[in-house]
């Protein structure tokens, strides 16, 4: 096994100059009146400012991208489950990643799933209450036979449940992404993951460019896009800064955020969690980088933000996973549904076309 | 057999290791031989399948 190098940065992620208390005031007072006053997007410069609040102001920041998810999105939460249907074995070197064959996990490589397997989980998906189902294959992209499989099982769930499917199965070429888009994939995963100017510290196996091609086509064939973020892999303040940026000019429908949740054996194990604080702080400025998206809830949200999940809910997400990840489990789904009870939020499915 | 003789997080007798695996991960070594489990995560529960052992881990989320 080729040995893959990485240097973490480590603690937090690096000391910028916070504003003082009144610049931080008038700041967000500022994105306020553009958000909500002008209803118009913020620019780079305004978040770069955004993201220099002192601690203290992040409770105020993230009223603010509540404020903001409430008038962009109206007050519903979409609720997601998601199924790893092949598992592990994967020849990319995402180096956050339990599934690349190029490092020593705990994680074993399990074919695709059978049709049925794949029907239980979408049945348990929509019994917890969710209106979408994303089945995730751990590939760099789908050849023929996998192509095959999904066209197949799509309008089973559909039909079967009355979910929406979502998929995530790496690169396309422009007859896949067209191929998937008429079989009625609903919306396609492909995640940004981090910064244009980081990616070549954390993937070598592919570029950021074939992702945002990848993304690109997900758009151009109709299909709903889904590009999420993961935060915490020693990028700096401007390199998220330059990732919001990013996503914007891949114009998602949603938003998955995650966190790291550093994974034995891979070359970002050791790394440190992001300070749940930290991880509201960018929560909010991702929905005020992108007012209208779907953010949603994802990986690594227990371990990182602990007792702080119900202030996510009101610093601009409006969407979750719920029960389990790909390869690690998450909180109960009855914990969930009664924090989403607890704030008196209605759940629903939402659409790119509010 | 013992089906507790193995840490079920890394795979490793129990004299060297009493537990290693965090408190959001599943299983992934077989509690009897420490052979590495194939495990099925879905939106409600997990399991995992020894190639000796069989069907040796359940639970949900």
């Amino acid at each position: 096994m080729e040995q893959v190098t990485f240097t973490p940065r480590r603690g937090r992620v690096e000391a910028i100059e916070p504003l003082d208390a009144d610049e931080a005031r008038r700041a967000i007072h500022a994105a306020e009146a553009a958000l909500l006053d002008e209803r118009r997007m913020l620019d780079g410069d305004e978040l770069a400012t955004l993201a220099r609040v002192p601690d203290e102001s992040v409770p105020a920041l993230a009223a603010l991208a509540h404020q903001v998810r409430l008038a962009w999105c109206g007050p519903q939460v979409e609720v997601e489950g998601i199924l790893s249907a092949k598992t592990g074995g994967c020849p990319e070197d995402c180096h956050f990643c339990s599934q690349s064959s190029a490092f020593d996990t705990p994680v074993k490589a399990t074919p695709f799933l059978d049709t049925d397997e794949v029907l239980a989980a979408a049945q348990e998906t929509a019994a917890l209450g969710a209106s979408e189902f994303c089945i995730v294959l751990a590939i760099k992209g789908p050849d023929e036979r996998t192509m095959q499989r999904i066209l197949e099982l799509v309008p089973i769930v559909k039909e079967r449940t009355g979910l929406n499917v979502a998929v995530s199965a790496g690169i396309l070429s422009e007859d896949q992404a067209r191929r998937l888009a008429e079989g009625g994939v609903h919306r396609y995963n492909h995640n940004l993951e981090t910064a244009r100017s980081h990616f070549s510290r954390i993937v070598t196996t592919h570029t950021w460019d074939e992702r945002a091609d990848t993304c690109a086509l997900v758009r151009r064939y109709g299909m709903e896009l889904c590009c999420g973020v993961l935060l915490g892999m020693g990028e700096t303040t401007e390199q998220r800064v330059e990732l919001l940026l990013q996503l914007r000019e891949v114009d998602p429908a949603e938003v998955p955020v995650n966190f790291l949740n550093p994974r034995p054996g891979t070359p970002l194990g050791d790394m440190p969690l992001t300070e749940p604080l930290e991880a509201i702080r960018w929560i909010a400025l991702c929905r005020l980088a992108l007012p209208s998206v779907i953010l949603r809830y994802a990986g690594g949200r227990e371990v990182t933000l602990r007792d702080l999940q119900a202030l996510g809910m009101t610093s601009g997400i409006n969407a979750l996973i719920v029960g389990n990840y790909l390869t690690t489990l998450g909180r109960s789904p009855e914990e969930d549904l009664q924090m989403l009870a607890d704030l008196r939020m209605p759940v629903g499915a939402l659409s790119a076309a509010i | 057999m013992d089906p507790t003789a193995r840490c079920t997080g890394c795979g490793r007798p129990r004299a060297e290791c009493d537990g290693c695996a965090r408190e959001l991960d599943p299983p992934r070594f077989c509690p009897t031989c420490g052979t590495r489990l194939a495990v099925v995560v879905t939106p409600a529960g997990y399991r995992g399948r020894c190639r000796e052992h069989g069907p040796v881990v359940t639970g949900r989320s």
